[in-house]
């Protein structure tokens, strides 16, 4: 009984430093950011209770709007992503001669300074000088330059290129992973029973790699809701505040405007657009834990 | 038997379609960096013409050298990321070690919900907390110091690194704790003179992921909660010449290859124990 003691008391000493830390630099401000959200905290010295006044002007604004485009692009952002990775991971499975190096080639864009990435997105992406403008015009497939991040539509779409390439080496490696921990006698026996290889593909590696599917799109999900470095960098939100999602809204009212109380309403609605993700991950990841054991 | 060596026989054109598509995908992956490289070479007159020409002529390694001059703190910016991520990577062990320990050997209440509520941590970037960290900040009086970017970075850190290390240590043998405790350790003893050691190696990786993850992420608090540029980490460094009307591109791209080197260096050195570490949590979810 008193062992049983000391050893919880034990545990909880160990754990003490990391749950002081998180619950200081985490759980505090993010108690803080709600309470915020119901006043008019600025510069200003003083700070008045506004109620529900923050939430009142931005359904009233175009948040709306904001709201959609993040789904819209966090959509789009995590199929390509899940496409390109499991295509990628598929590739980089076969038993093919170099493979190993083909492995450590996929690492960079996950390795390398994120900011460092998007500078060479940004070049890619000039409409006068760029790569692909450049190489459009010149196998005359347009006519004159196009300045993707100059132009609403194309600045969306380059920055979900450029948000899929900084995602995909984590989406292919982890289902290269989930690839590799398939029993190989699954394959060994339908092969003896003359199932060929796309066959084999189809009815026993892409069924047993749905569990891990949806593991990483959620994770994915929830990361790239998060995202702000690619479109700040990039576009600012801009041009015409047609890349700006809701963190870049956010961080637009509260940082550069200096309105922390509206940005913190902002703020309190991507967390609990979060805290949604966040539940179903758990409750999905539980269930397919539980299903594995059954 | 033959089986596992023939069934992963190809023939030529299976060869070639795989070829191709590796080539697609890695042309994808590395198209910034081939042409970023490029870049780095071309003279800037080369660069502002048109058309578009993807081979350097006349190319130099010119701008590595004028590079110092034009973005006169940029061996400070890097030794000021190394700096960060170090002290990061520093505080994530001391906090982890212990944490990661309690999660993988003690059973007791409310460990799991104070698991997920950790796992929970991850799901929150900083973005969505920026403004009472930066109230905090101010109130700490270490805004526009080097711990205004140190301290917000290792919270999100902390979660990752407990549940990869707790992986890593749920796998060490439990006799091994029971024996020392027969022979009358106390549990800080046990976990010193007993764990610790066994665990290095996943601890090797725990230190190289988070300092990676700390190298690759300094933005966003970089960028808001320091103004003062002799203590800037490389990204926000070279972001400020990014956003320049006239933006030196053949520079910014030396820079940036400089700048990531030792990254790259590292991945080529740690690969093993980076897949290692990536995996560990992945699969067995």
């Amino acid at each position: 009984m008193s062992v049983q003691r000391s050893t919880v008391i034990f545990a909880w000493i160990l754990l003490l430093p990391a749950v002081l830390y998180v619950t200081v630099i985490v759980a505090y401000p993010l108690v803080d950011t709600f309470i915020l959200s119901f006043t008019d905290a600025s510069l200003k010295k003083t700070t008045n209770w506004v109620g529900w006044a923050n939430y009142d002007k931005i359904f009233n604004s175009t948040f709306a709007e904001v709201i959609v485009r993040t789904f819209v692009w966090t959509f789009f952002s995590v199929s390509i992503k899940m496409i390109v990775g499991v295509f990628g991971a598929t590739m980089l499975n076969a038993a093919v001669p170099g493979r190993a190096l083909f492995r450590v080639l996929t690492m960079p864009p996950w390795i390398v300074p994120m900011a460092i990435g998007i500078f060479m997105w940004g070049w890619m992406y000039n409409g006068q000088f760029g790569m692909i403008s450049g190489m459009l015009q010149n196998w005359g497939i347009v006519d004159g330059p196009v300045a993707f991040l100059a132009r609403g539509s194309t600045a969306f779409w380059a920055t979900i290129i450029t948000d899929v390439w900084i995602g995909v080496p984590l989406v292919t490696l982890y289902m290269l992973a989930a690839m590799q921990a398939i029993p190989q006698d699954l394959y060994e026996a339908a092969w003896t029973d003359g199932a060929g290889r796309f066959y084999r593909f189809r009815r026993i590696t892409l069924p047993l790699l749905i569990p891990s599917m949806i593991t990483m799109s959620m994770l994915s999900l929830i990361a790239t809701f998060n995202s702000f470095d690619i479109i700040w960098i990039l576009t600012q939100g801009g041009p015409n505040g047609e890349t700006t999602t809701m963190i870049i809204d956010t961080y637009r009212t509260a940082i550069g405007s200096k309105k922390y109380g509206e940005g913190a309403a902002r703020a309190v609605l991507i967390c609990i657009f979060l805290s949604i993700f966040c539940l179903a991950y758990f409750r999905v990841t539980s269930r397919l834990a539980q299903g594995d054991s059954r | 038997m033959t089986q596992p060596a023939m069934i992963n026989r190809y023939r030529w054109y299976e060869l070639i379609a795989i070829y191709a598509g590796i080539f697609v995908f890695l042309a994808f992956i590395l198209s910034p960096f081939v042409e970023g490289f490029l870049v780095s070479l071309k003279p800037l007159g080369l660069l502002f013409s048109s058309p578009y020409k993807f081979w350097p002529e006349n190319g130099s390694f010119d701008a590595y050298r004028t590079m110092w001059v034009s973005v006169p703190g940029f061996a400070r910016y890097i030794f000021n990321s190394f700096f960060i991520s170090t002290i990061v990577t520093a505080i994530v062990l001391v906090l982890v070690v212990p944490s990661a320990y309690a999660f993988a050997r003690f059973k007791f209440r409310g460990s799991g919900p104070l698991l997920a509520a950790f796992l929970a941590v991850n799901m929150f970037s900083g973005a969505v907390l920026l403004i009472p960290l930066f109230r905090l900040m101010r109130t700490l009086g270490v805004l526009n110091t080097y711990f205004a970017m140190i301290v917000p970075g290792v919270a999100f850190l902390i979660p990752s690194a407990i549940w990869l290390l707790r992986t890593y240590m749920m796998r060490i043998p439990r006799e091994l704790d029971e024996a020392a405790f027969v022979d009358g350790a106390s549990h800080f003893y046990t976990l010193r003179r007993v764990i610790l050691p066994i665990a290095m190696p996943g601890i090797t990786v725990v230190a190289i992921t988070t300092f990676i993850g700390s190298y690759a992420q300094q933005f966003i608090f970089a960028l808001t909660f320091n103004s003062k540029t002799e203590y800037m980490p490389l990204p926000i460094g070279l972001y400020a010449y990014f956003g320049r009307q006239e933006v030196i591109w053949n520079e910014l791209m030396a820079a940036s290859f400089v700048g990531i080197a030792p990254a790259v260096i590292l991945i080529f050195l740690m690969q093993r124990y980076l897949v290692a570490g990536l995996t560990a949590g992945a699969v067995k979810q």
